[in-house]
């Protein structure tokens, strides 16, 4: 990879958009309304250069923001435009420190976007990297924090010209809890900024390389479909995924608790699969595929739903009675699989103690009687 | 119950008379520019082929590609304001931000964004501003314009701020068009918004349109109830379409899917509609056209309608054909209505998919002693070319390797002899007339949309009462209760709103009740 990157071209969208929805695992928000508004800003001129990790110096500011709310509600309340920039400069006031580029928290979904947004407007560089390598529906749930960044201060700002500053948080999950708090307050649709951190350390917890992944899964997905190829089985081939189900939407149980779309969905087998039931566990993203009551993939691990023909990414919220999926499971970057991670990003972290974390990559029984179905 | 089904395609209007599940006639006549007179004339003839007078047709059900048409070509588009409510949220992304620059241009861009909007809780976003929205009456009353667009964010939760704007608008410009975006979309601001502005820019063309319609019936003598194909394949009736055209989107494939399955009697296969300028492939599951599960783009706009999943691309017995330097051309451009005046065969000067196959002796059309002197290779290279084009829309609609069989449909069905990639042909009677057959057979919905309190009431019931409810509109509206199906649920949460309000909407459909 050139230490110098490159410069994101309106062509870049459509592909980072597609790929970072697949790097949703079925959260994370749509990008579609993203990738719309950076198109707006790089038709006015915006520029947004690309950095790769490894071009980032070890005392360079690096700040991270990102949308805070529902995913229902950010395909209808479309942001005034300059939320993040103002959580932003909310943080770099209270540190007293400008930041030198960006990176995102969570590169699944809308957030893959919302840093190149907020970098158009600010004139930064955005790093290629994030600290989830997909989505996860809280903030305390990326490597920044899971790796000991202090979590004061944060901003959060609305549509209206809000901005809550929070001075001192005692760690992350008050941070999560009163940014989750105002967050709804403000109309479930906000930006959001943690506190800058030091070049070398996003170098060391950064999961590298994923918005040029993103980049990468979208372009396959395009390809495939103008060469008319099956795209699931190019996507298998690309990322490496395994596919653990193919089926139809039976029912879809959904319902917002504290800003989060819980609930589950219900797949009965098609194809390899008829005569096999599916449930899928959403708290935002997939959180557990069961397969005839086997858990097979479970988080941090990806879980994603496809349109079978397609191979369009399909959302929790796009789930609908009827859609027939194909379910693929991909191992999570190794900095999201430590002890320390899985405290924050394991089962038990999602409400499944009872599961232990059984990772993609290093079968046990559980996961092979799965994969025999 | 006697029933006519007609289909109003930009080449032919095509006419069927149904006596319950019989066809008794069916007949294809050009459409013509004024739409009344091709309909008048393809009504008369069905009628006289049927043997039957004016008076004993119970129903009418019109399927019309017009106003898919006029967005598609940009043509008898009004001028249209897209006044959006939700500042200061969604300033980052104006109303037609992801429209075509041709199609925004012909409506005049005139996009406003105003204060208003909900949250998602109901809370108000920013209070209605009456005095800026009296402004932006003027601004549009100076601009001459006429159709009006209103978008709140949070509508289809709360429809307050669009129903006060829509009535300010209603006053302030005597005679405007103003539709609410509440009517027409579910949540998803920017698909939602764009279905409501075409619906504005479609309303002058949909007054004529619809009292074409009437008055053909009318010039013929037809007494009977009178409705319109929504792009789901069920009714809805005149006055109401003149208000909603948008919804006639997509009806023509669904129709001619509906009715290839209903000809041939199977369920399972890839169904090929050949008009006289486009071809529409689409896949036919359980007898249901294959549903779109991506965002459906109608003319290059995003829209959130369902509709099916249908690859249209320019191939029809009107294609022109061009032999140029790069090899064989066929389409897109087409002679369209004017097939029967200028192709070859017809006695025109122009060289079209329907002249080849007659040169090629595989139909008997007008004259053929005018393509006698065809040159033979230009035929065989057309021939195939036509042959690539037809493999190509098939793979790309086939789920499986599975062998489903290919139905053909569509007057341009003479371009099929053979084949298509390999796969059985089935060409089932009056398969040149299916879509006005998809028409005649198309159903009639209920649909319920509310807000329920789960505090008492489980997430089941409250589904099963919205079913119940949404069943008692259909056959209100005339379907038979016995052949009620649910077809679409949706339930939304609307968090932090006291008693677990959720928002339940059910559709159902059944079959018009035969007398």
């Amino acid at each position: 990879m050139s230490p110098r990157g490159y410069v994101l071209e309106e062509s870049d969208l459509l592909p980072l958009s597609l790929g970072a929805a697949l790097l949703g695992t079925g959260g994370g928000g749509n990008p579609y309304v993203g990738m719309l508004r950076a198109r707006e800003l790089l038709r006015k001129g915006a520029s947004v250069e690309i950095l790769p990790l490894e071009a980032v110096h070890d005392d360079d500011v690096i700040g991270s923001v990102g949308g805070i709310g529902a995913p229902v509600v950010s395909v209808e309340k479309i942001k005034q435009g300059q939320e993040c920039l103002r959580a932003l400069r909310g943080v770099e006031e209270a540190m007293n420190v400008r930041v030198s580029a960006l990176i995102s928290a969570e590169v699944g979904g809308s957030n893959s976007i919302e840093p190149i947004l907020t970098a158009a407007y600010a004139g930064l560089p955005v790093v290629d990297g994030d600290g989830m390598g997909r989505a996860f529906p809280e903030i305390q749930m990326s490597t920044f924090f899971i790796y000991g960044l202090d979590p004061s201060p944060g901003a959060i700002a609305d549509d209206k010209g809000n901005v809550v500053v929070f001075k001192k948080v005692v760690d992350m999950f008050w941070l999560e809890r009163f940014a989750r708090h105002i967050a709804v307050d403000m109309g479930a649709a906000a930006g959001f900024a943690t506190a800058p951190m030091k070049g070398a350390y996003v170098k060391r917890v950064a999961v590298p390389g994923t918005l040029t992944q993103a980049l990468e899964i979208g372009g396959t997905i395009l390809d495939a479909r103008a060469r008319r190829h099956n795209v699931v089985e190019r996507l298998l081939a690309k990322t490496g995924a395994t596919l653990f189900f193919t089926g139809k939407v039976a029912d879809v149980r959904r319902e917002l608790r504290g800003g989060f779309a819980m609930g589950e969905a219900m797949l009965t087998g098609v194809g390899d699969h008829a005569g096999s039931q599916a449930r899928v566990a959403i708290q935002n993203e997939n959180l557990v595929l069961w397969v005839d009551g086997t858990p097979a993939v479970m988080v941090p691990d990806l879980i994603m739903n496809l349109e079978l023909e397609t191979g369009e990414p399909i959302t929790t919220e796009m789930l609908r009675y009827g859609q027939q999926l194909a379910v693929i499971g991909i191992p999570a970057h190794d900095l999201i699989k430590t002890p320390e991670a899985l405290k924050i990003v394991g089962p038990a972290a999602f409400g499944y103690p009872e599961l232990t974390f059984a990772p993609l990559g290093a079968p046990s029984d559980v996961r092979a009687s799965a994969e025999g179905c | 119950m006697m029933r006519i089904g007609i289909d109003v395609g930009g080449t032919n209007t095509d006419a069927v008379v149904m006596d319950g599940t019989k066809v008794l006639a069916g007949v294809k006549e050009a459409t013509t520019p004024d739409v009344m007179s091709g309909v008048v004339s393809a009504l008369k003839s069905v009628l006289a082929a049927s043997g039957l007078k004016p008076e004993a047709i119970d129903v009418v059900m019109i399927g019309t590609t017009h106003f898919t048409n006029a967005v598609v070509q940009r043509r008898d588009l009004a001028q249209t304001a897209a006044v959006r409510l939700g500042l200061p949220a969604t300033a980052s992304l104006p109303p037609m931000v992801d429209w075509p620059e041709d199609l925004r241009s012909a409506i005049g861009n005139h996009a406003y964004l105003a204060h208003g909007g909900h949250e998602f809780d109901g809370r108000v976003i920013s209070p209605l501003d009456e005095a800026e929205l009296i402004g932006i009456a003027a601004d549009i009353k100076a601009k001459g314009i006429r159709s009006v667009a209103v978008t709140s964010v949070f509508s289809p939760v709360n429809t307050e701020f669009e129903a006060q704007a829509g009535a300010i608008f209603e006053k302030a410009l005597p005679g405007a068009h103003v539709t609410l975006s509440s009517d027409i979309g579910r949540i998803g601001l920017l698909e939602r918004e764009n279905a409501a502005v075409m619906n504005a820019c479609l309303r002058d063309l949909s007054k004529l349109v619809i009292d074409a319609f009437r008055d053909a019936l009318d010039a013929c003598g037809v007494k009977a109830r009178f409705f319109l194909t929504q792009n789901d394949g069920t009714l809805m009736d005149a006055a109401y379409a003149e208000r909603f055209p948008v919804l006639t989107f997509a009806s023509g494939p669904t129709n001619s899917i509906r009715g290839a399955a209903f000809l041939s009697g199977v369920a399972e296969a890839i169904v090929v509609d050949i008009g006289g300028t486009t071809s529409d492939v689409g896949a036919l599951h359980k007898g249901f056209p294959r549903q779109a599960t991506v965002a459906v783009e109608v003319g290059g706009v995003r829209t959130n309608f369902r509709m099916p999943d249908v690859f249209s691309f320019g191939l029809g017995g009107g294609s022109l054909v061009v032999d140029g330097p790069g090899g064989i051309k066929v389409g897109p451009t087409s002679v369209g209505y004017k097939l029967t005046k200028e192709a070859l065969v017809f006695g025109g000067e122009t060289l079209t998919t329907t002249d080849i196959v007659v040169a090629a002796g595989r139909a008997y059309l007008g004259d053929h002693k005018r393509v006698a002197n065809l040159d033979k290779s230009l035929i065989v290279r057309t021939e195939a070319k036509i042959a690539d084009m037809l493999e190509t829309a098939v793979e790309r609609s086939r789920l499986s390797p599975e062998p489903l069989p290919v139905i053909v449909v569509g007057g341009g069905s003479i371009l099929v002899h053979d084949r298509i990639a390999g796969l059985e042909i089935v060409k089932p009677h009056h398969f040149a007339v299916a879509n006005a057959v998809g028409a005649a057979i198309a159903q009639v919905s209920g649909e319920v949309d509310r807000v329920y309190s789960l505090t008492s009431l489980s997430r089941a019931d409250a589904i099963g009462d919205a079913q119940q409810k949404a069943t008692a509109v259909a056959v209100a509206a005339g379907a038979r209760a016995e052949t009620i199906e649910v077809v679409d649920v949706e339930d939304v949460p609307l968090a932090y709103l006291p008693g677990n309000a959720t928002r339940v909407r059910v559709k159902v459909v059944g079959d018009l009740h035969v007398a």
